[in-house]
């Protein structure tokens, strides 16, 4: 397996851009994790070190970031990535069901990604949706007042 | 926003621009409803004292939780500054995820400029020359309505250099987050912002002194700084008649849970809660009855039904032994278990605590666990005595910062209120 792994001119450029809103340019570093992860999907060991080159920021201080911040992925996830609302307000009005249906329909546990690695299925902190729970989100869509039913059709429109 | 509610300019000065299809109001229209007059009163003929006294008559109470007064925090920022090229910074709390709070995002996604507005005018009053919004990560709309906001309050020449020749110098920025929390405690969210672990950060010194990159700085929540133009253009006696009751202004409040209609609307101070359970959220589902409830997010102690009538304001949620919090209120219906709803709510601060102090680190976890054993009708018969030692170790004062006091707070009151329900999660067999 090749060692080998380069930030694209693009990850890099993304990067750059970002030292001109801050005074210190480690503040820089959870922004970075999220556009190299925005293009791979994940955080690679090697993508932490390619990181805290362009930084100029240890690597183990880029990975003690990267291990706090619980939307930054350490492991490959799915195309699409559902996140299902399981504060206490959803807990109230039936977050349960649907979390049960989705890992029955998909076949898998929280936290894990389908086969196909067409989905992997999260739990997330209250999405301020409360007022319309129980809610989830795919990707970067909120859904709203979702029954079992209605959250598994939605499923569909995510290849 | 309910029907019957009038919102008027003089009677609700957070809502009143909001559009009835709920759609961005965007630069002109917030122009056209009187946006922007107060900051430009303000930059020709306002020092920043005067703002700062402004508010302070106002009585304005942080609406983050605390309540702590919005005046005085900005007083305690350095009075001189020596050097004028070194940067003072105004935060905005945008990182809003408070189980059962919905409050900031309404205002993001509606009223940006409200907010910009509110940020340009504090950023006068205490001498800030950069700002940061803070919008949590995963409110992915806010963060597009905020990035369009920012750009059209440039292109008006209210943000950058010299701002409208005034001689003030004020730069805003938008910063999103990666998850977690602990981001809104606000030396965390400082710590966060510069590039770290979002650890809370010991006071003194306190961020008005030492913040952001060891400068000045102050930390204002969302709906905070949206109160401030309105403040400025219509003055402090008029913001205080909105009241019923002696904290001043209007609160956005809500109830949420198995209501009729879930929602959140800017109401008076001193509203009971009974008036917005039962005219505006249109009580309990039915075939439910109120059981308990929780008036101000997850870190709040419940309530009972005898507690309704109480008003709604900072002092007297506090004296029935609870916290306004951010006055999103929840109802739990006659058909929850309490055990299982405080498990629920345990498991989301022991997942979120930073891990920085001990006793949060390792006693929420163990505070899940016997919480689990208890749902589960397995419990051991010193658990409810092990879950009160557990709310002493964890209360104020002992712990880094409030995650772990806020944590207990559920807990301590669901075992006043609903004892029995606990103790029958001891299994017999285990009774020695």
């Amino acid at each position: 397996m090749s060692t080998q792994f380069v930030l694209s001119t693009f990850e890099i450029n993304e990067i750059e851009n970002q030292k001109k809103y801050y005074e210190n340019y480690k503040a820089i570093a959870i922004e970075a994790l999220k556009i190299v992860q925005k293009q791979r999907g994940w955080v690679s060991d090697l993508a932490i070190i390619e990181i805290a080159k362009i930084l100029n920021i240890n690597s183990s201080d880029i990975e003690s970031i990267a291990t706090f911040y619980s939307q930054i992925y350490r492991q490959p996830v799915g195309r699409n990535i559902i996140r299902y609302c399981d504060s206490v307000v959803c807990y109230l009005t039936g977050y349960q069901k649907i979390k049960k249906a989705l890992e029955n329909h998909l076949s898998i546990k929280t936290g894990h990604t389908t086969l196909d690695q067409r989905f992997t299925l999260l739990p997330i902190c209250c999405l301020g949706n409360c007022d319309k729970s129980p809610t989830i989100m795919i990707n970067e869509d909120l859904h709203s007042k979702l029954t079992p039913e209605s959250a598994l059709n939605l499923l569909e429109s995510y290849k | 926003m309910n029907n019957k509610i009038n919102r008027l300019e003089e009677t609700h000065p957070l809502t009143w621009r909001m559009r009835d299809d709920k759609k961005t109001v965007w630069i002109k229209e917030y122009c056209n409803k009187n946006g922007y007059i107060a900051f430009k009163k303000t930059l020709h003929q306002k020092t920043s004292k005067d703002v700062i006294n402004l508010v302070k008559e106002s009585d304005l109470k942080g609406r983050g939780g605390a309540g702590f007064p919005t005046g005085l925090k900005w007083s305690l920022m350095p009075d001189n500054i020596h050097d004028k090229k070194e940067h003072r910074y105004l935060l905005c709390n945008a990182d809003e995820m408070e189980p059962g709070t919905y409050k900031d995002r309404f205002l993001i996604e509606q009223l940006p400029h409200q907010l910009i507005e509110g940020m340009l005018l504090s950023a006068f009053a205490i001498q800030a020359t950069r700002g940061y919004i803070f919008l949590r990560g995963e409110y992915i709309k806010g963060e597009h309505v905020l990035k369009k906001a920012i750009q059209e309050a440039s292109n008006f020449g209210y943000i950058g250099k010299n701002i409208l020749n005034s001689g003030f110098n004020f730069n805003l920025f938008l910063h999103t987050g990666a998850g977690r929390y602990i981001c809104g405690e606000e030396t965390a969210l400082i710590n966060s912002l510069e590039g770290r672990r979002a650890n809370p950060r010991f006071k003194p010194p306190f961020p008005a002194m030492f913040g952001l990159w060891g400068k000045p700085t102050c930390v204002n929540n969302v709906e905070t700084l949206s109160n401030v133009p309105a403040i400025v253009l219509h003055g402090p006696h008029w913001y205080k008649t909105l009241s019923h009751s002696s904290d001043t202004g209007t609160k956005l409040m809500g109830f949420s849970g198995n209501v009729n209609n879930p929602g959140v609307w800017e109401l008076p101070f001193g509203i009971t809660a009974r008036e917005i359970l039962e005219d505006y959220a249109l009580g309990m589902k039915s075939g439910l009855s109120l059981k308990a409830w929780q008036p101000g997010g997850a870190g709040t102690d419940f309530l009972v039904s005898k507690h309704l009538d109480l008003s709604m304001d900072f002092n007297t949620i506090t004296k029935a032994g609870s916290r306004l919090g951010t006055a999103l209120s929840m109802a739990v219906d006659n058909k929850t278990n309490m055990v299982s709803l405080v498990y629920n709510i345990e498991k989301f601060f022991a997942r979120e605590s930073c891990g920085l102090c001990t006793p949060c680190r390792d006693g929420l976890p163990w505070i899940v666990k016997i919480l689990y054993s208890l749902k589960n009708k397995e419990g051991q018969t010193n658990d409810i005595k092990n879950l009160e030692k557990l709310c002493f170790s964890l209360g104020p004062g002992k712990t880094f910062c409030a995650h772990a006091p806020g944590a207990i707070e559920p807990l301590q009151s669901a075992m006043k209120y609903f004892r029995s329900e606990f103790e029958a999660g001891i299994n017999i067999k285990n009774q020695i």
